[in-house]
Parts: structure tokens; sequence; C-alpha cells
């Protein structure tokens, strides 16, 4: 009678040993890897950032000064969306959006809009999306040009009715094949266009702890963004 | 006994586990629109079959038959948890490519697969020669279904190579036609499945070769001992 009873313990130490050995080895990996994996995600931020902003000047540490927001309700995406600001010598210069077109072709796109102070677009860059390779995929930066055709324009400059793709009346292309996906980033990056110039003032208001950071910090960090900026020049 | 030998056959060949035992297609099947991503995910399942057969082989005598399975799986989800995250820290853009099908390797069947049928019976050194050369003929299956979908898809071989092998490997992309506009069927889920229908057909065909290769050899051999044409023997 006792050898089930044995038997029982005995398997159970097993499966506990094994759970207990397999979680540690995870936990000492995972303990070794995480500020490198931090510092990975921190990177390709950075990339991000400093590629919608590629002619504006600033100062700042655009990781640490950003403030969440709840999403424009015309994009019908209502999370909170992430905006980093950018500042030279602590006056506000221009603004990352991140927003994300819910209507594209396979499912959300996330997009990242650089707009200037003044409203003018400095850069937009699709970061995810799913759209079909070879037809939707002419959005990234990598594949076609497309995404650059939103370089300087404001609303100054183009009329609502002109911020839609060329087949709807508007100034931007579509893809042969594929005109959903153009349409769902025209109508984001205008949306967020819009946010930005109805809000700009509450937008850098908020000073979060880059404006009062201790000032060497705030060096330390606007090198390493330069830094930053410059390989990527060189990759490019 | 098992012969280094059969082992190499077998996972290379015989018995490869993406095109005789049709295990882990669904990875197989998404990863490989590009020789890169192929490869990628390739090595990482490799890695993953070496550790768990050795981690299984090595404690397969203590192992108890009711609860082998939930043990397995325990072994397997951690060492592919911690190749998930040694990715991420030093290959953090292939692994933004592969995405979700790092982790999905836990559900590769193939890793359970020869956990159950070979590491749990044999020894560590040939658990490891077995996890080392499944894992190969499953990688090198992923790289030439990636390379074949990749040359029709986009005109090229191993784009997008500095995402594994850093910045110095952007000259190893072997462009095919410039200017080409792409079968861009072959990129899509259909040319997986077209692609790797193609493989296994070239491997059926030569493995009939090798039989008549065979049989011709012992008729030979037949025909040499009894000095008669003897087709009714096979």
């Amino acid at each position: 009678m006792a050898n089930p009873a044995r038997s029982i313990l005995h398997v159970g130490f097993l499966l506990a040993f094994s759970a207990l050995a397999g979680t540690g080895v995870m936990a000492i990996t995972h303990y070794h890897t995480k500020d490198r994996i931090e510092e990975n995600k921190r990177q390709v931020l950075i990339r991000g950032l400093t590629s919608v902003l590629p002619n504006v000047t600033y100062d700042n540490d655009l990781i640490a000064d950003h403030i969440t927001v709840k999403g424009p309700d015309k994009t019908g995406a209502n999370k909170s969306l992430s905006i980093y600001r950018a500042r030279y010598k602590g006056e506000p210069a221009a603004a990352v959006v991140t927003t994300v077109a819910p209507d594209g072709y396979s499912g959300p796109i996330k997009i990242l809009v650089g707009i200037q102070y003044n409203g003018v677009i400095s850069g937009v860059r699709v970061v995810e999306h799913r759209e079909t390779p070879g037809l939707g995929d002419a959005i990234e930066a990598e594949r076609s040009d497309w995404v650059f055709s939103f370089d300087r324009r404001s609303r100054q400059n183009t009329s609502p009715s002109q911020w839609q793709v060329k087949k709807d009346g508007g100034v931007f292309d579509q893809f042969t094949g594929a005109t959903i996906t153009p349409r769902a980033v025209v109508r984001a990056v205008h949306n967020s266009l819009q946010y930005f110039e109805m809000h700009r003032e509450e937008l850098f208001a908020v000073m979060e702890n880059a404006g009062t950071a201790d000032n060497q910090q705030k060096q330390h960090a606007a090198v390493s963004v330069e830094k930053q900026a410059e390989t990527i020049k060189q990759v490019k | 006994m098992t012969s280094v030998r059969t082992i190499v056959y077998d996972g290379l060949w015989k018995n490869n586990q993406a095109l005789v035992a049709l295990l882990g297609l669904c990875p197989l099947m998404a990863v490989t629109a590009t020789a890169i991503n192929g490869l990628g995910l390739g090595i990482a399942t490799m890695s993953a079959l070496i550790l768990t057969n050795a981690v299984v082989a090595l404690i397969r005598n203590h192992l108890k038959t009711e609860v082998r399975i939930p043990m397995f799986v325990l072994i397997i989800a951690s060492v592919v948890t911690v190749i998930e995250l040694l990715m991420n820290a030093y290959l953090h853009e292939l692994y933004r490519v592969l995405g979700i099908f790092v982790p999905l390797i836990v559900t590769n069947c193939t890793v359970i697969g020869r956990a159950e049928a070979f590491a749990s019976k044999r020894s560590v050194h040939h658990s490891m020669l077995d996890g080392l050369f499944m894992g190969l003929g499953f990688t090198i299956v992923l790289l030439l279904l990636g390379a074949f979908r990749e040359a029709l898809g986009y005109g090229t071989i191993f784009r997008q190579a500095e995402l594994m092998f850093g910045d110095a490997a952007r000259h190893m992309v072997i462009t095919l036609a410039d200017d080409f506009d792409g079968f861009l069927l072959a990129i899509l889920p259909p040319g997986a499945f077209m692609g790797l229908a193609v493989l296994i057909a070239v491997k059926k065909i030569i493995d009939k070769r090798i039989l008549q290769g065979q049989r011709i050899i012992k008729v030979q051999n037949v025909q040499r001992v009894t000095g008669s044409n003897a087709p009714d023997i096979l």
C-alpha cells in the first residue's frame, strides 16, 4: 500500500524539480539579457523617431519627453497614443505622433508622423503592417518613395479635399492593385495632422521630466541622439 | 546499435522532418518568404532540438512513463524561451522579422517527437547528434524553400542578410534579375504550399531513382550467382 503513495510522491517531486530547474534557467537568462533587450527596443524607437524628423534641430531626449493622449476619435483608434516632443533650447520644435490606421487591407497599420511646430510634416514612416507583400507594402520606405510624398505637406498647402489618393480626387498616388492601403495611411496622417493643429499648445504645455531635468543629463541625451542620427545617415 | 551514419542519413534524408515526417510545417511555410528568414528559424529550431535532446537524454533514466510528456514540454518550453531571449538580445532585427515564430518552436512537433522517439532511449552523445542532423535537415529544407520562393518572388537570394550577419553581409545579396517585378504568388502563402510540394516531389523522384539503381545492381548480382536471367525473384 505504501508503494502507490511513494510513486505519486516521486512523480510529484520529479515534476516540481523540472519546473524549478526550467524556471531557474529562464530567470538567469532573462536577468542577463534584459538590459540588452531594453536597449535594442530603445534603439529601434530612436531610429524610427529620428527618421521622421530629418530636418528638425532639437536637443532634448525624445524618449524621455513623451506624453500619452487619448487617440483622435476620428481615426477610430481609441487606444492611447504616444506623442514624442522635440524641443530646441526649451522651445517646441516638432512632435512625433504615433498613430494607427485601423482600416488597412489586412489589419491596422502603425505609423509615425513627424510634424514641425508650424504644422508642416517633416516625415512619415510605417513601422508595422500586414499588407500584401508586393502590393500594399509599397508604403514602406525601403520599398518605394511613396511615403516621402507626405514630406513638407501641411493643412495650409494641401486642402482637405486634396488629402486623398488621386482616385478620390486628392494628390497622393495609389498603387496598382492596392488602393485601400494608401487610402488608410493618407487618412490616418491627415487625422494626426488635424489633431496636432487643434491641440498644439496643450501638447507642448505639459512638461515632463525632460524640461526640468539636470542639464548634464540633457546634453548627454542630446549627444547620443545626434550620434544615432549620424550612424543612420552613414548606413543609408 | 545506432551508428552515427544512420543518424546522419535519417536526419538529412530518410526521415527528414519536413519532407518525410511532415512535422513543423506551420513555421516552415510561414517564414520562408526569404532564404535568410528560413535560415534564421532553421538554426533556432536546430539549437532547440540539440539542447532538448541533450537534456532529455541526460535525465532519461529518471523519467517516469506517466509524466514524461509534461516533463518534455517543460524542458522544451524552457529551452525555447532561453533561445528566444538570446535572439532578442543579440539578433534583434532578425527576431523582429521572425516575430511570433520563435516562441512557437515550442509547438513544433519535431522537437517533442525526437525527445520521445529518440532522446528518451539513447545516450546523450547520440541524442545530440540526432538533434543536430534532424535540425540540419529541417534547416536545409527551410533554406531551399526560402531561396526558391525568394528567387521567384523578388529575383534575389539572401536579401536582408544583414539581419543575421551584420552590415558586412549586405554584399551577400545575389541579384538574379535586375528590374524584376517579382512573381507575387511565390512569396504569398500559396507559394509556400506549391514550393513544399515541389521539394517533396523532387525527393520522391530521387528516392525512386536510387531504388531502381539498387534493383539493377541486385539483378546483376543475381545473374552473376545463378547465371540466368531471373526477374521473377524480384
